[in-house]
């Protein structure tokens, strides 16, 4: 009876110990915040392809970062943030060091996750959305939104259409209708827009669109009535070409439509087809294309079976910036292993990689990305690196990237940001971190 | 007269509310007009997918949670099929499918469970839902297609003489309206005027009585399950065609649960108003009363037309839980 009892016992230790624990220990485990299925699948198939994508390529062509081979799982959340909290406490003790860094591609997860990190220690990349105020690392000391937030998005919307009128200060009367995802994710740029409203004097017009955002015929009846001389766009999923076929239904100009970089990418304008021609949207970081990363995507992970989707939607807009997102935190590890060795790294230490980046163009060309990416260099304070975006117009068949690089102004922005940290940081009693101290 | 009263206030309220906009010159009268048609546009959409959950609920006393999913079912299945046959054979291939489901669900669904409570065939259809908006995004996928019926997106323009900018008509939703109402008018003739019609009509008064003079029961259900996987088909069509065909379709399709709460579970008449009415109130609702609320209340905002839908349906529970056409249920004891 004894015996028995003991090789059951053994035989159930056996069945629930950890994979990781018989695999090799050099290895650094990377969690996969995906959704697949959903209302918002077309989007997060295409993000969560390139992500996966370039993992494979890493360990593939370069045996992993510095020989620590990455192991990476995925959970669905189907951008729902309880199922993403989930995700979160179900990854993050994952790999012999835990969770590298979380990618949650959900505004409502990462605010429920901003909190937790600051107990877990497990940064949180969030390239492109997330908390605006969240740039700030002496206050958000886990969060990285590299490469730009959604403040910085609105900004470079207005002093674009800004230009388009001929100075700033010809917005003076002009109506801007902002279309939103009525979630935290649509409600980010309202503080930036405002502030600008102020300064400039156009009105702005609200306009919420609920989840998911197929119902949109009142919004554009009251975008018809009102008239306004530029609809931002901030949506997400299908609202995105919901709200490009009631723009034709109700015959408001495409080309007075202007997109946040959310809601410029192939599923969002292909199911309109014809008559999403001529609408802007932003892209920041990556645009549609190939280049070299996709050219060793093909030859290390697709010619050899392994890859995650279909091969030709390799290039589109979200499976790069997929890439690129995932690439950023391959690469705060890759800078890491310089102060802390290479092995496997606790978040903590990747921490230090992600707010010492310097993917300067030398880098950008080394990793495969020249023509994909602008250059990010992250600091302790501040979490974001250089925000820069460009405009890119559907010509019914594709992208086409415009000239014209657009920065946010950081004069208006930078008090911002400070405020609303600091507001942050009382209510949560957070004590601010001393760059210059943890430097030295 | 008098046990009225409750329902005829609410509706004079809703009258009261509905011309608020032009009285108080909230809105002009062209404005207001696209509103109303737009409404209504919406409305005979809701009215088509409700007219489902009427019909399975009347001849078999089973709400049918499974609605929506069965909408987004089978414009997965147009829309897959169509890129590679022509769309006719499509919606043919199509419909084969969904009577091939409604025999399935009949065979490993119903049949087990008859004679069970209401509440046990509820979860049944629950459990239905979940596996179809699983099942059909694992064969089908979950991008969002295109159902392409070659119908002018682009506006028209009518009555420009007479309202400023003219009245915005959209020649698609009005071909679809045109459709649904033919398809509720065929429906009614079916289960009027033919003999499987009448044989429908008699198993949703009394199952036993019907079952004694020989109407066999699961065909019966296997009928009723596939006539409302058609309307579900026609809904996902039309809708897929406006909206794309993708996984929030069966979210949409649920905006029919407040239609039957307002129509009554058992009415064809009832899925039709009540769907006007939720198409109309929403939109409504939605434009003129929105802004008012957030002004007034110094609210943060938001799109009411979600919720407004449900609070119409529970306004009409409040005064007449029937329904406005549902049968009067009494318990004698």
């Amino acid at each position: 009876m004894k015996v028995k009892s003991i090789v059951v016992a053994a035989a159930v230790a056996a069945a629930f110990a950890s994979p990781a624990a018989f695999a090799q220990a050099k290895e650094q485990f990377f969690p996969s915040l995906v959704y697949r299925t959903g209302p918002y699948a077309p989007n997060g198939i295409p993000f969560a392809n390139g992500f996966a994508d370039y993992l494979k390529l890493i360990n593939a062509r370069d045996g992993g970062i510095n020989g620590v081979k990455i192991t990476f799982e995925e959970c669905e959340t189907g951008y729902a943030t309880d199922k993403g909290v989930e995700c979160y406490e179900r990854l993050k003790g994952k790999g012999p060091t835990g969770a590298t860094v979380f990618q949650p591609l959900s505004t409502g997860i990462t605010f429920a996750l901003t909190d937790k990190s600051f107990n877990d220690h497990i940064p949180i990349i969030t390239a492109g959305y997330g908390r605006a105020d969240s740039v700030d690392g002496t206050v958000f000391a886990w969060n990285f939104p590299l490469g730009g937030t959604y403040w910085d998005a609105a900004d470079m919307l207005v002093q674009f259409v800004g230009k388009k009128e001929g100075g700033l200060d010809k917005l003076k009367g002009k109506k801007i209708a902002l279309v939103y995802h009525d979630s935290p994710y649509g409600k980010e740029p309202i503080a930036l827009l405002e502030e600008r409203r102020k300064m400039h004097g156009y009105q702005l017009m609200l306009l919420p669109v609920t989840h998911p955002g197929v119902e949109q015929k009142a919004t554009w009846l009251q975008i018809r009535q009102q008239r306004p001389d530029y609809v931002f766009l901030w949506g997400w999923g299908v609202m995105n070409s919901t709200a490009l076929k009631e723009a034709v239904a109700t015959g408001y100009p495409r080309e007075k439509m202007y997109g946040v970089w959310w809601s410029g990418a192939e599923p969002d304008v292909a199911p309109v087809g014809e008559g999403a021609k001529g609408y802007n949207a932003l892209v920041f970081l990556a645009p549609a294309g190939q280049g070299q990363v996709h050219k060793d995507i093909i030859k290390y992970v697709y010619d050899k079976g392994q890859g995650t989707g279909k091969k030709e939607d390799i290039g589109d807009v979200l499976y790069n910036r997929g890439l690129v997102s995932v690439m950023m935190a391959v690469e705060g590890v890759r800078r890491a292993h310089i102060k802390y060795g290479k092995r496997p790294l606790k978040g903590e230490e990747v921490r230090w990689g992600l707010e010492n980046l310097a993917i300067d163009e030398a880098a950008i060309k080394r990793l495969g990305f020249a023509g994909f990416m602008t250059p990010v260099s992250t600091s302790c304070v501040n979490h974001e690196g250089d925000a820069q975006a460009r405009i890119h117009t559907w010509d019914g068949k594709k992208w086409v990237v415009q000239p014209g690089v657009y920065h946010a102004d950081t004069s208006i922005l930078k008090p911002m940001i400070r405020a609303s940290a600091e507001k942050y940081a009382a209510e949560k009693k957070i004590t601010k971190r001393d760059c210059a101290k943890e430097a030295g | 007269m008098r046990k009225n009263w409750p329902v005829l206030a609410l509706g004079a309220a809703l009258l009261v509310g509905l011309a608020l906009p032009l009285a108080t010159g909230a809105s002009s009268l062209g404005f207001y007009i696209e509103v109303l048609l737009g409404g209504l546009m919406t409305g005979v959409l809701y009215s088509l997918v409700a007219l489902g959950f009427a019909l399975i609920f009347k001849a078999s006393g089973v709400f049918n949670f499974a609605q929506g999913a069965m909408v987004l079912f089978a414009a997965l299945a147009v829309a897959r099929l169509a890129e590679a046959v022509p769309l006719w054979l499509a919606i043919v291939l199509a419909t084969a499918i969904m009577v091939a489901l409604a025999w399935v669900i009949e065979r490993v669904v119903l049949r087990p469970l008859v004679n069970q409570e209401g509440v046990t065939l509820l979860m049944a259809t629950l459990g239905v839902t979940y596996f179809l908006d699983g099942f059909g995004q694992t064969v089908w996928g979950s991008d969002i297609y295109k159902i392409d019926l070659g119908i002018a997106k682009e506006p028209v323009m009518i009555l420009e003489k007479l309202f400023e900018g003219g009245i915005l008509v959209n020649k698609e939703d009005f071909l679809v309206a045109m459709v649904a109402a033919g398809l509720v008018a065929g429906l009614t003739l079916f289960f009027q005027k033919t003999a499987t019609g009448r044989a429908l009509r008699a198993v949703a008064d009394d199952h036993q009585a019907a079952q004694s003079v020989g109407i066999p029961l699961n065909h019966i259900w296997v009928i009723i399950w596939s006539v409302a996987g058609f309307v579900a088909l026609v809904a996902g069509v039309i809708w897929g065609s406006q909206l794309g065909v993708q996984f929030s379709l069966a979210q949409v399709a649920l905006k029919a649960l407040p239609v039957v709460i307002l129509g009554g579970f058992t009415s064809i008449a009832g899925a039709i108003v009540g769907g006007l009415i939720i198409g109309v109130g929403e939109k409504m609702a939605e434009v003129f009363l929105g802004p008012v609320l957030v002004k007034a209340f110094d609210l943060a905002g938001g799109g009411i037309e979600n919720w407004f839908a449900y609070v119409l349906a529970l306004l009409f529970l409040l005064v007449r839980p029937e329904g406005l056409f549902g049968e009067k249920h009494i318990d004698r004891v």
